[in-house]
């Protein structure tokens, strides 16, 4: 529960009050409550260092350490206080979060310590107060990755163990991927490295002008004309160990589709489709300029390097992030740049022999102009054209200047909003996962505690199982309270399943009061089952309306409310009875064996009416039709309400 | 000198306005931000509820712990009530329980206030709690309360149970309740219950009256 809501329990209890005059039933008992304590101040020795509070500020938070009885196993009785051995520094957050409602984060400490120390006092981290949340959330990852890092560096020479019946296709996978696994994947990698740098270099080369060997036409022609064999028998090599490459890829993949859509598959394909459609082209003149294009495609090999190099992705991933503010610069210059030439043009439209012959013409001199470049191409004569051309370049270093260290900033900004934006949308799942959990927590521990016989009036204390006398005394009051509102409304809180199957068997009419189920929970080991009768009546064999299943956690359940823990019960079915109080069995309840064993009784037909509406207690004898299920054999109860379940006696 | 020219050039192309505070604005403000109070001395208290100087002062601690300012509005109201009942919507009960509580109707519950009530709920008498209980019935506080008061009482009280009960909570749930109720109490059968009517025929209820002692031990 959340903060501070302990103290209030107190007010919440005495409102209750005004529940009393409209009560049908007579409301339960108060629990007992074990020595009337004030408060008191209890002394907590960490390493030496003394924090004093008071024991209610402890008890706000009972699934902690210091909220629960856990924390009597460090109490030394000598000395009357309860010492513990660890950070005295970290210690003074812990309490601060008792005191506040808000734990912080020290911002000179380990963030592992602190962890550890959360741990230890059994605070979860998601306690961390909103202020101190994002940085503890940032040291903590940077921590993992770092972590990470250095055991990736480990196994980098291992490799990730595939598992044993690998078939061909995942090794050759992880090869492409992961060159360093194996020697020949090495080898592999360094080849495709080494031909696409070749092929790049003959591109460029196979432009260069050389020198014909007669001297005679002193012709200079490119390189590739004068040794065509050469550069075409490299071109193919070059072209074939990378359709090799592309085809084995594409084997290898685990989702083919995936891959062709890839950026990196559509490079390859980039780069060695001109060749093929060179070879099956024809050479005559007048595709062969379209061919010289395709040529230029050759040039997109470059990209394939971006497989070798972890560099070139990231700026690529940068780029696409940031496209938004790249448009936004963009289109600025791009208006600057109209205006500008349009004013250019019409300034020096009077001169003859200008070179501002049209607008599009003059947006070259505007871009030179605006970037400061100044090639000196195109010049204005005119006065106005001049006084024009130098607001152009002034502007154009002030346009071009300002949004680039927007840019910059905004792209640093964006990628960090971005993991942000992650970490907001995690968190909040994880609160309201969190908050959901607290609510059916405490729903589910009132049910628990039903379910458990907390509610009947047992006699003795002893009588009554561990789990219920361990509970501590905000859960007890914090019961009883509901169980009040239960009483004066003469209806019983349940959880989802069984409303549900309520409801259903509602609409099926006629037989109302039957919902047969065997429950079992689900992780538990060894589902115990035991419920009795707690009442004495007249045993009537079968007339048994409906069985029921329900389980009881036993020990189970013991250990888990000792050491503080809340868990989900599992769904459990309650069918209402029928019969009238006469009717109920007699059972002997004294057996407190939890032996399990699962019940399930075939109905028989019912043919009382069904009493859904509970009677009032002034009827007397009125039979409300709820069943009741303890984990013990506790002698009976509330005399009006009807109690009858199924149990497993040895005679039955 | 740049300074100065910094400064005149700043006065001439950028024009501050200051801004016009009126009085009262000015004196709200300050108003909203020191919403401070300051219950009576401990004695005084002590002689005004039933309570003991230990027992005031562990209720104040923690009071003052969850509203440092020293008193509680409707809405920290509802949200404390409704932690206590996860289930249901208690909304509604919480804003007629706060008005109950705000006897002097400011629209905040003091520590005074909560103590008031408290004393009476946990050590007053019979008399006084079942002066209370009708108090908290009657909504528009005029001595009677009328069927539709109580029916709105009601709903407030059954809407806390939420959806999943066992039996299925049906629509006329309440206001059977409601009938029942007035069976009981309305002993000249004309429509309203006073605070005669109620406490005479709440004192001839057993149970009523057994239950009465159930939380003197509270605190």
């Amino acid at each position: 529960m959340a903060a501070g809501v302990a103290t209030w329990l107190p007010f919440a209890r005495a409102a209750a009050v005004g529940w009393l005059p409209l009560a049908q039933q007579p409301l339960p008992p108060a629990p007992g409550v074990k020595a009337s304590r004030g408060d008191e101040v209890l002394v907590v020795n960490v390493s030496g260092r003394r924090f004093e509070t008071w024991k209610n500020t402890l008890d706000r938070y009972p699934d902690t350490l210091l909220g629960s009885s856990e924390k009597e196993f460090f109490y030394d009785a000598d000395s009357g206080e309860y010492f513990f051995d660890r950070d005295p520094d970290m210690f003074r957050h812990v309490l601060n979060f008792y005191r506040t409602g808000r734990l912080h984060c020290p911002r000179q400490e380990c963030i592992q310590a602190f962890d550890e120390e959360l741990a230890f006092y059994g605070l979860v981290p998601e306690l961390v107060g909103d202020c101190c949340l994002e940085e503890y959330r940032d040291r903590k990852k940077e921590n993992a990755e770092r972590l990470a890092e250095d055991e990736e560096a480990e196994q980098a020479g291992d490799g990730p163990a595939l598992p044993a019946g690998s078939s061909l296709r995942q090794r050759l996978w992880r090869a492409f991927e992961n060159p360093h696994t194996s020697t020949a994947a090495l080898v592999f990698y360094y080849v495709t490295g080494f031909f696409i740098a070749v092929s790049v270099i003959a591109n460029v080369v196979e432009t260069i002008p050389c020198r014909g060997p007669a001297r005679r036409p002193p012709r200079e022609q490119p390189c590739g004309d004068r040794f065509p064999l050469a550069f075409f028998c490299m071109d193919t090599a070059c072209v074939l160990i990378f359709t090799g490459e592309y085809l084995l890829r594409l084997f290898a993949a685990p989702s083919r589709c995936r891959f062709l859509r890839s950026v990196m598959s559509l490079i390859d394909v980039v780069a060695i489709l001109p060749y093929y459609i060179g070879l099956f082209v024809p050479k005559n003149e007048d595709v062969s300029g379209a061919f010289v294009t395709l040529r230029v495609f050759r040039v997109f090999r470059i990209f394939k390097f971006s497989r070798h190099s972890q560099g070139l992705r990231i700026l690529g991933y940068t780029l696409k992030s940031c496209a938004s503010e790249l448009g936004f610069l963009l289109f600025s210059l791009t208006m600057a740049i109209i205006i500008f030439a349009t004013v250019m043009f019409y300034a020096e439209k009077g001169t003859n022999k200008t070179n501002f012959t049209s607008i599009p013409a003059a947006f070259w001199y505007t871009i030179v102009t605006m970037t400061t470049l100044g090639y000196g191409d195109m010049v204005p004569s005119t006065i106005a054209g001049k006084i024009f051309g130098s607001i152009c370049s002034l502007s154009g270093v002030l346009v071009i200047a300002l949004p680039v260290p927007v840019i910059v900033s905004n792209f640093s900004r964006i990628y960090h909003q971005n993991q942000r934006a992650d970490k907001r949308r995690a968190q909040q799942k994880v609160r309201l996962a969190r908050i959901r959990l607290a609510k059916s927590g405490t729903t589910n521990a009132f049910l628990q505690y039903k379910q458990n016989g907390g509610l009947e009036d047992s006699s003795s204390v002893d009588e009554q199982a561990l789990c219920i006398r361990n509970r501590s005394a905000f859960e007890q009051q914090h019961h009883h309270l509901l169980h009040c509102l239960e009483k004066t409304t003469c209806h019983e809180f349940t959880d989802e399943l069984t409303f549900s199957e309520a409801v259903g068997a509602d609409s099926l009419g006629g037989r109302t009061s039957r919902s047969t189920s065997v429950s079992s929970q689900p992780a538990g080991p060894g589902s115990l089952l035991s419920s009795c009768c707690p009442r004495r009546a007249k045993r009537r064999a079968i007339r048994l309306a409906n069985s029921t299943a329900s389980v009881s956690r036993g020990s189970m359940q013991e250990l888990d409310t000792l050491a503080g823990l809340r868990r989900s019960p599992a769904p459990q079915s309650r069918s209402s009875l029928n019969a009238k109080p006469h009717d109920c069995l007699d059972l002997n309840c004294d057996s407190r064996d939890f032996v399990a064993a699962i019940i399930s009784i075939p109905t028989p037909p019912a043919n009382t009416p069904d009493e859904s509406q509970p009677s009032s207690p002034g009827d007397g004898g009125g039979a409300s039709s709820t069943l009741r299920n303890s984990s013990l054999g506790t002698p009976c109860l509330l005399p009006e309400t009807v109690k009858i379940s199924s149990l497993l006696p040895p005679d039955f | 000198m740049n300074e100065k020219m910094a400064d005149v050039m700043v006065k001439v192309f950028i024009q501050i306005k200051p801004r016009r505070q009126t009085q009262d604005s000015v004196e709200d403000e300050l108003e909203m931000a020191t919403v401070r109070h300051r219950p009576e001395a401990l004695e005084l208290l002590e002689a005004q509820s039933k309570f003991t100087k230990k027992e005031l002062q562990i209720l104040y601690r923690g009071f003052k712990n969850e509203c440092p300012s020293g008193v509680v509005n409707e809405e920290t109201f509802k949200e404390i009530y409704s932690q206590f009942f996860p289930q249901g919507d208690s909304t509604t009960y919480a804003h007629f329980l706060f008005n109950a509580f705000d006897t002097d109707h400011n629209g905040a519950v003091s520590f005074e206030d909560f103590i008031k009530g408290l004393s009476i709920l946990l050590r007053g008498t019979v008399q006084e709690k079942l002066n209370w209980a009708f108090n908290l019935y009657d909504i528009n506080k005029d001595g009677y309360i009328t069927k539709e008061e109580m029916l709105d009482i009601m709903k407030a009280i059954y809407d806390m149970m939420g959806k999943c009960t066992y039996p299925v909570l049906k629509e006329d749930a309440p206001r059977q309740h409601v009938e029942t109720f007035f069976q009981k109490m309305d002993k000249n059968k004309d429509g309203v219950v006073t605070i005669d009517e109620f406490i005479e025929s709440c004192q001839k209820d057993e149970n009523i009256m057994r239950s009465m002692q159930l939380f003197e031990n509270v605190i």
